[in-house]
């Protein structure tokens, strides 16, 4: 019950969350709502576990996530935006398909044997900060580290160019964007691939480095849902969706190891001795997700923000009363 | 150092020949243009010249095809046939970017602008500079400086939501200028003004005719485009009826012969009422807007029986707010609205629907009506409580439908069948199932706000006919209307309302007065300063 | 007038020969036109989910021809594609009158668990003794899967009224929450030797089957069909009445459809949220109890535990929130159910459901659209 070992497991557990999150954000902030996360989050979990295994490499198992995950994206993109069915259902459908192709597909892979995994290292000087050093840049995974760069470099682009701009622009006001020559249907399929991508990528980060392995629907276990509901903790905004990311992992890996010791803070600890308690234990993680929900609602209530005011409703050109 | 794009100059258009203009002054020439759209013929073989450094407008009631028109030249729609010539070569737009690289720019009635983002922002959107990190500062200088130029100024680090509407059509005209736009397309630019602002407006359009740029002004209001405008053209159903005639030799009732076809009165008869006993009371109501700001800030007002009291102001002033609270849809934080003595202050608006309260809302589509339902399931909105549609906890479907028809014939609501969803039918029968549900209550207040926007001649008519049966019949009417010309002619009485404040009341329509008041100088000052100047 | 274009969102369409338009529908199709598009995106559906089982290596033809015999090849697998049905006929009504309000319980899967924790409460804690008469029983027993499942509605639901959370994401945290919750109960506390699962109820506290009545007419012998099928039905009908004929299905509806006009027209949204949310989980609770009281006969978590919630979701959206189309909708979908447990792979079911879920969504817009095939050239 090491505070720094949970919490140094606890960011690479929370980079899983992070790519989910900051591909639905993308998706979100250029007005669409993806709620297929779960769904492709299992397909990029499973792709990349089989992919590895029949090839033997883990980057093209990577590659082959990210790409299944934004594919199957696509067909949401073609639903919401070119056919302007309503959002949620659809997302819905495609959770559906998701999880549903996934196990079909998956079938018989959980006892296939072990991969290779992704290269796990430690960065030479920064690991040696006390504590901080050991928690954020030791034995961690490659995707670890590209969730470091991931955040800020989302932020800076959302904020600091003229494609972030952009993209502020068609979530917010399409139909000025469009008048002003910006393609918002092309935008938003690539957006929504952008999203689809990266959820692949956070269930290959499953697979593929924190829990290796395949366990049918237990793989992602409700992390895509958490994922869209961080989204709206963050308010939209990376840096944000980042802290909850992390924080989440961390409650999670907490999770697991305060089973193990039989001293909890000098007392008995209640979760050894009577192991059925653990369940309670699970639950932690949603009912904190429901707990973030309302701060982040109340937060966009009381400060009249809240989400990119398009998001969930297709753009049709020429309809007045935006 | 950063500079808007340069004018473009003689460009051919891609995929195009080069053919010879007629005049070599015309900057924009547009021949037999037809646009159809599911079920009606917008434009009918339109012809449009307009020619350099003046300022040419586009007459015709709602639903002419002025906007249809002027959005083809823009780039925004594709004409099913037809061509256009820009200085004298054929072009075609497949997209608004087209129209704006060319130089012709349009601003829009609706303006395009993304509210969260600054001025400058907007201002850079779709363009490729900067190419990829954006340098705000630099462009916030030369946003400045091209305001300064024109005389629009604005301040460039502001976000959209936190300006002025006249502010923001000054961004609209900017967001033009930097791509250097050289022919302005205006759809109904002084529908969200005050008379004061128009006239600078207007000598905002008079400096860029002088510095070479040409205008062309949409608009059904006879009296500006006598004012402002060159030359006219007048569309009517689609099809021109005066091309580019000269204002100088024409008149208002020429015009509106050529509008609307036919003889058209510009006062309505209207019988003389003895007001009744008082049935909405007003005192004192505070309350905020979305954003959290004050929109009223002490408002009183009375209206009784049988009189209808007209609220003037420029949109934005507080009168939606003032509304909302009326109808039980927003809470004040201070005051009291009475009706009929009954204290329905921040009751649910059903409490004030009960006891005789009747909305016309601003919003047709979005508020007033459910568009998926059918008809028969919008007018029973009101009256579905009570008997004889409720019976018990159950809905008399019969009874129901039965009602609908009635209406359906008593106020002339063309619609195939009464089970046809709503979002099937045109604004003008859209309003009329809207009056026909709010007025068949027999309501004793009836609040209608902007009841005739985007409606035809003809369905402006019957609702003026329709308000004023109701003022006859008893009704207190509370009529919130941005054309003063209906206000005035349809009100006993008006207010008008500045920055959440009502500036005075008058008896007598004097535009100067009522347009002074409307930008925010109350009533006493005024009475006190004509004294001086006459 | 509607001024609304036609342009193509997709540019690179343009140098294909033919092209196809969308024009919006100026009246309104024929009555079967809703129909023959659900039709025919079934069909399809069919098609992609039989593409994607061979790709696994199994054999599409087998297998749908497995799930038609299965299901309802006699009277004796009818009766267990009935069984099969009546859960999802509960929580397919749950999801159909949420929907209306567009609200998105997505939480029917844990408020069905919870119903059948609140039912198998009153068996094993125990609230009634055993001996207690049937008549006393199972009355107490739907009471406790509706007061649970309605909770677990409440909740998600309050949330939505007081602070505008996502009831999509907050119901849904609750199924994984339900989970864990009965999971608890059927390990650590009721657990019969050390199997995942309670101990048997008494008889008393099952409701009645058909094969009960063997004994007067022979031919029931065998039919596991219990009165589930019956709450389920009269729930149907009921729901049916009040939200086509009623004052308050009146309100949900236009809720439904325009929140802004609703409050114009004085009704409560908040207060109808909570309702429906209540009701709705109520709906789902009612569908645990029966499952555990009508055919499992105690606490498990495997039939509990199968996905009944979100087939809900499928069902509803199928029958295009009608309350009586549901009921063989749901009928259709317990076929699938009953004999995709054999199939292999398994998760076919889920699969397939999915696609007709997408299918179904993209066919929506046939109905609201005109299609245009035109060749270029013409105008």
């Amino acid at each position: 019950m090491d505070p720094v070992i949970i919490l140094q497991a606890g960011v690479a557990t929370g980079t899983v969350l992070l790519f989910a999150t900051l591909g639905e954000l993308f998706a979100e902030r250029s007005g669409v709502l993806n709620l297929g996360v779960e769904g492709m989050m299992l397909l990029g979990a499973m792709s990349a576990f089989s992919i590895a295994l029949t090839t033997g490499n883990p980057w093209i198992g990577l590659l082959v996530a990210m790409l299944a995950g934004g594919l199957i994206s696509q067909i949401h993109a073609y639903i919401v935006i070119t056919l302007q069915a309503d959002q949620v259902v659809s997302g819905l459908a495609l959770t559906f398909l998701g999880i549903g192709t996934s196990v079909v597909l998956g079938e018989g892979l959980s006892k296939a044997g072990t991969i290779s995994l992704i290269p796990v290292f430690s960065i030479p000087l920064l690991s040696e900060i006390p504590i901080l050093g050991t928690i954020l840049f030791k034995n961690q995974s490659v995707l670890v580290y590209l969730g470091y760069f991931l955040t800020p470099a989302a932020w800076y682009y959302l904020n600091y160019t003229r494609p972030g701009m952009h993209l502020r622009a068609i979530g917010e006001h399409p139909a000025t964007a469009d008048t002003l020559g910006i393609n918002v249907y092309r935008l938003r399929y690539f957006y929504v691939f952008v999203g689809g991508a990266l959820a692949g990528l956070a269930g290959a980060t499953i697979s593929l480095a924190i829990s290796p392995g395949w366990f049918s629907e237990l793989t992602t276990a409700g992390q895509g849902w958490i994922a869209i509901g961080l989204v709206i903790f963050a308010q939209w905004d990376p840096l944000r969706a980042a802290v909850g990311s992390y924080a989440f992992g961390a409650l999670r890996r907490l999770v697991l190891d305060i089973q193990g010791p039989t001293q909890l803070l000098g007392l008995r600890n209640p979760f050894y001795y009577n192991p059925y308690l653990g369940f309670y234990l699970q639950m932690l993680p949603y009912a904190f997700t429901i707990i973030v929900l309302v701060i982040g609602s109340r937060e966009a209530i009381r400060k009249r923000l809240g989400a990119p005011a398009a998001l969930g409703i297709p753009y049709i050109r020429g309809e007045r009363g935006l | 150092m950063v500079q808007p794009p340069s004018m473009p100059s003689e460009q051919v258009m891609p995929g195009c020949s080069s053919i010879p203009g007629r005049d070599g002054r015309l900057v924009v020439e547009m021949q037999a243009i037809v646009k159809r759209f599911p079920g009606v013929l917008a434009n009918d073989h339109v012809d449009f010249q307009l020619s350099l450094g003046e300022i040419h407008a586009l007459l015709g009631e709602n639903g002419a095809g002025k906007s249809t028109l002027m959005n083809v030249l823009a780039g925004l729609y594709r004409p099913d046939s037809g061509t256009i010539l820009y200085k004298g070569q054929l072009v075609i737009f497949s997209s608004p970017r087209d129209a704006i690289d060319a130089g012709i720019g349009m601003i829009h009635q609706h303006f395009m602008l993304v509210p969260s983002q600054t001025v400058t922002e907007n201002i850079l959107l779709g363009l490729d500079q900067p190419r990829f990190r954006l340098k705000l500062p630099q462009y916030h200088k030369v946003v400045a400086d091209l305001g300064d130029r024109f005389g629009l100024k604005v301040d460039p680090r502001a976000k959209i939501w936190q300006l002025s509407v006249g502010e923001q059509q000054r961004v609209e005209i900017l967001k033009m200028l930097y791509r250097g736009a050289e022919v302005l397309i205006m759809d109904e630019p002084t529908a969200v003004l005050a008379p004061q602002e128009i006239e600078g407006l207007f000598n905002i359009l008079r400096a860029m005719t002088d510095e070479g740029k040409s205008i062309i002004f949409i608009s059904h209001k006879l009296q500006e485009v006598m004012t402002i405008a060159d030359r006219v053209t007048v569309l009517r159903k689609g099809k021109v009826t005066a091309a580019g005639i000269n204002t100088r030799e024409t008149n208002r009732q020429e015009l509106a012969r050529l509008m609307v076809g036919r003889e058209v009165l510009f006062h309505l008869e209207k019988e003389h009422r003895q007001p009744g006993e008082i049935v909405l009371t007003i005192q004192d109501v505070y309350a905020e807007n979305d954003k959290g700001l004050p929109a009223l800030r002490g408002v009183s007002l009375g209206v009784r029986s049988g009189e209808v009291v007209g609220l003037a102001g420029v949109a934005g002033n507080g009168q939606r707010e003032l509304v909302q609270v009326i109808t039980g849809m927003r809470k004040c934080d201070r005051g009291q609205v009475l009706l009929n003595g009954q204290d329905i202050t921040n009751r649910p608006a059903g409490y004030g629907i009960q006891r005789g309260v009747a909305h016309v809302p601003e919003d047709r589509t979005h508020v007033g009506t459910a568009p998926n339902l059918s008809v028969t399931d919008n007018v029973i909105m009101k009256k579905y409580r009570q008997s004889p549609l409720a019976r018990g906890i159950f809905l008399d479907h019969v009874a129901a439908t039965h009602f609908a028809n009635e209406l359906k014939e008593a106020y002339d609501i063309i619609v195939p069948t009464v089970e046809t969803p709503v979002r099937m039918l045109s604004g003008g029968n859209l309003q009329r199932v809207i009056l026909a549900r709010e007025i068949s209550g027999k309501p004793a207040l009836l609040v209608a706000m902007q009841p005739t926007r985007g409606l035809d001649v003809g369905a402006i008519e019957a609702v003026h006919r329709l308000l004023l049966s109701q003022r006859q019949a008893g009704a207190a009417i509370l009529l919130v209307s941005e054309e003063l010309e209906e206000l005035l002619s349809l009100s006993d009485r008006t207010y008008v309302i500045y920055e959440g404040k009502i500036m005075g009341e008058l008896q007598e329509s004097n535009i100067e007065t009522i347009g002074l008041m409307m930008t925010g100088t109350p009533l006493e000052q005024i009475r006190m300063g004509i004294s001086e100047h006459v | 007038m509607s001024e609304i274009e036609t342009a193509q969102p997709n540019p690179w369409w343009k140098n294909f020969p033919i092209y196809v338009r969308f024009e919006p529908r100026l009246i309104e199709p024929p009555r079967w036109y809703p129909l023959a598009i659900s039709l025919v995106a079934i069909v399809i559906a069919l098609a992609i989910g039989g593409v994607i089982i061979s790709a696994a290596g199994g054999n599409p033809f087998l297998s749908y021809a497995h799930i038609a015999r299965a299901s309802f090849g006699n009277i004796g697998v009818i009766s267990d594609t009935i069984v099969k049905a009546t859960p999802i006929l509960l929580t397919s009504l749950a999801c159909a009158l949420a929907f209306r309000m567009r609200l998105w319980n997505i939480g029917a899967e844990g408020q069905f668990i919870m119903g059948a924790f609140g039912a198998s409460a009153v068996v094993l804690v125990p609230i009634l003794p055993p001996e207690t008469s049937r008549w006393f029983f199972i009355p107490v027993m739907v009471l406790a899967g509706l007061v649970m499942g309605g909770l677990w509605g409440f909740i998600p639901g309050f949330l939505k009224a007081q602070f505008n959370v996502n009831e999509i994401i907050s119901s849904l945290m609750l199924n994984y929450i339900a989970v864990s919750w009965i999971n608890f109960w059927i390990f650590a506390v009721w657990t019969e030797g050390g199997f995942q699962m309670t101990p048997k109820f008494p008889e008393n506290a099952w409701l009645p089957r058909l094969l009960d009545y063997a004994q007067t007419f022979p031919i029931l012998r065998g039919l596991t069909t219990h009165a589930g099928l019956l709450l389920g039905i009269i729930a149907a009908i009921i729901l049916w009445m009040v939200v086509y004929r009623s004052r308050w299905g009146y309100e949900i509806r236009l809720i439904g459809d325009n929140p802004r006009a609703a409050q114009y027209a004085g009704i409560n949204i908040a207060r109808n949220t909570v309702m429906v949310m209540v009701l709705s989980g109520a709906l789902a609770g009612l569908g645990g109890m029966s499952e555990v009281s009508g055919f499992v006969h105690r606490l498990q978590t495997s039939p509990i535990n199968a996905g009944y919630g979100f087939t809900g979701i499928i069902v509803a959206w199928l029958s295009k929130l009608n309350p009586l189309v549901v009921i063989p909708v749901s009928i259709l979908f317990g076929a699938l159910l009953l004999a995709g447990r054999e199939i292999q792979p398994s998760g076919v079911p889920r699969m397939i459901q999915g696609i007709i879920l997408v299918s179904l969504i993209a066919s929506d817009f046939l109905l609201r659209n005109r299609v245009h095939i035109i060749r270029r050239g013409e105008s």
